[in-house]
């Protein structure tokens, strides 16, 4: 049984389609990203999926129950990570997890037992007894995971998970997603950040305007959606030359402010081309994850 | 979803993390509750009071104590109804929290209702046992007082959540009490017997729920049974189931979209 599955999502606020006919479908174990540009659809599926919109039409089976039918049944065996903080301000951190723990129909008893663990995985052991008003922004953010883990999940769904966080909180998050997902749980996150999505997911979805653009392994999709190399071209003088004479040397040449961005399949030409013009600086790299991104949603700013 | 309620025993849950944050302040928030009818009773009864012969059959501040029970009710549920539980839904997203859960908003909301009328009574058993204390209540009857509080509350509660439901931020409260609460406080027979009111008045004075609390609430107070029992029950139940369902589909509306 796949952990979740949506055929032709649909969903539209006062004639505006924020999800427009999506599809896809989870593997049990796995790590899927779904990725978008702001307003691209993303919250609304999750909202969706776990029965808290409803759809406009479109399937949806969520850990083997039909949803929204079904969605309370379903939320039993989930658990999820908001994209705001929303941990209750007024109990400690093992206040939080007992009180959430009885909203699955949990005993005190076992919420208790599970506790200390749960605390330990999320790198608060012995915080027990602290305030959530004392906790810093990462400290938050894990126990909100340590939260979302408390009814042992079979599927956890994350909405944006590193946010706002420092680069230190961030590797500590995802170093316990990996460890989650290496111990069998399926992970169903959405993201903007691209180095997230590409270290975190084995397959992801880029959406864009409430459909769903590829769909592929992160790899995969840098091999088959763009050219290989990218030489990044810095200078005032950097937008002139890209339309003079970029096009001679690259398959692809997109400008954006004083940088000139060169897709190409074989780099030597135009870096030799550029070594003679010394007021340009350059950049070689290979294509990652963002490249395919921007080419697919483009560059343009998202409200 | 449909327009079936979809209510569950996990209500109670959401009753019990309400209850677990008040345990914390349980004694401010019981004195608190309790300064606000006292001075009222206090006030009126015996500065009012001393001007006035018998009212209704007993002294004034006896006929008083009844109707500051009943405000006092009202009061204590439409705030938790409406500050607290906006706090919750709105700004500290604890709703959305909990219906990531196997939880409904349906049941969220039966949560609250539920929570708040025990607020109500939890303040107003203090307010009953210092009345007893200063010799205000007539016999054991009074002790029926406990359940009418209770529905009492429910009745605001669910008024006051249908308000919740639909507001934009804290500012759109204010509206509730001076055009409906105030009012209604005036007009219920907490103050004066109803039959000072002119006959349209006393009329209009049918509709509102804190009349029938109030005229539940006198005569058990001073020991004795109250006329037509049946018919004021009926009449808070009947606002509280209304006003119950018209919350929750208010509040669908808001957050299930």
């Amino acid at each position: 049984m796949a952990p979740l599955t949506v055929a032709d999502l649909r969903k539209s606020y006062g004639g505006n389609e924020v999800v427009a006919g999506i599809s896809f479908a989870l593997k049990r174990g796995e790590c899927y990203g779904l990725l978008g540009p702001n307003g691209a659809g993303k919250t609304t599926t999750l909202r969706c999926c776990l029965g808290l919109a409803a759809p406009d039409s479109g399937a949806i089976t969520l850990v083997g129950e039909p949803v929204p039918v079904r969605a309370r049944e379903a939320r039993m065996r989930v658990g999820v990570v908001p994209q705001f903080d929303n941990l209750d301000p007024d109990f400690s951190c093992a206040e939080n997890l007992l009180v959430y723990g009885r909203y699955f129909g949990m005993s005190d008893a076992a919420i208790r037992a599970r506790i200390p663990q749960l605390l330990e995985f999320a790198g608060l052991g012995g915080k027990e007894k602290t305030s959530i008003r004392t906790l810093s922004g990462g400290m938050k953010r894990r126990l909100t995971l340590a939260r979302a883990l408390v009814n042992d999940p079979d599927l956890l769904i994350l909405d944006e998970p590193t946010t706002g966080l420092d680069p230190q909180a961030r590797h500590l998050i995802w170093e316990r997603l990996k460890r989650l997902a290496a111990s069998g749980k399926t992970i169903l996150l959405t993201t903007h950040f691209m180095d997230e999505a590409e270290r975190l997911c084995g397959r992801l979805a880029i959406m864009d305007a409430g459909r769903i653009m590829v769909e592929g392994a992160p790899r995969e999709l840098i091999k088959s959606q763009i050219e290989p190399q990218v030489v990044e071209v810095y200078g005032e003088d950097a937008p002139s030359w890209a339309q003079a004479e970029a096009g001679a040397f690259a398959q692809r040449c997109e400008v954006s402010g004083e940088t000139a961005f060169c897709y190409v399949a074989d780099a030597v030409p135009l870096l030799d081309h550029l070594a003679a013009r010394p007021r340009l600086a350059t950049l070689h790299r290979p294509a990652n994850l963002e490249d395919v991104f921007l080419k697919l949603t483009g560059r343009d700013l998202r409200d | 979803m449909g327009m079936r309620l979809e209510l569950s025993p996990r209500a109670f849950a959401v009753w019990r993390r309400n209850f677990l944050v008040w345990k914390k302040l349980a004694l401010p928030s019981i004195l608190g509750n309790l300064a606000d009818p006292m001075i009222y009773l206090f006030g009126l009864g015996y500065g009012l009071g001393g001007l006035l012969p018998q009212v209704g059959g007993t002294s004034y501040i006896v006929f008083l104590a009844a109707g500051t029970v009943c405000a006092s009710t009202m009061n204590a549920a439409s705030f938790e109804a409406l500050y607290s539980a906006f706090s919750r839904m709105h700004v500290q997203k604890t709703w959305e929290a909990i219906m990531n859960a196997p939880v409904s908003l349906d049941d969220v909301v039966a949560g609250e209702l539920l929570w708040a009328a025990t607020k109500a009574t939890l303040s107003g058993t203090a307010i009953l046992v210092v009345m007893a204390l200063l010799g205000f209540v007539g016999g054991p009857l009074a002790l029926w007082v406990l359940p009418l509080i209770f529905l009492a509350g429910l009745t605001f509660a669910a008024l006051g959540l249908c308000v919740t439901a639909v507001a934009p931020s804290y500012d759109f409260f204010m509206y509730y009490f001076t055009l409906f609460v105030t009012p209604m406080t005036l007009l219920s027979g907490v103050f004066f017997p109803l039959e000072q009111l002119p006959a349209p008045m006393q009329l209009a004075a049918q509709a509102l729920p804190l009349t029938h609390a109030v005229a539940l609430a006198r005569p058990l107070l001073l020991g004795q049974a109250p006329d037509s029992m049946a018919g004021h029950v009926a009449m808070l139940a009947g606002i509280a189931a209304i006003a119950f369902v018209a919350a929750v589909i208010l509040a669908r509306r808001r957050l299930l979209m």
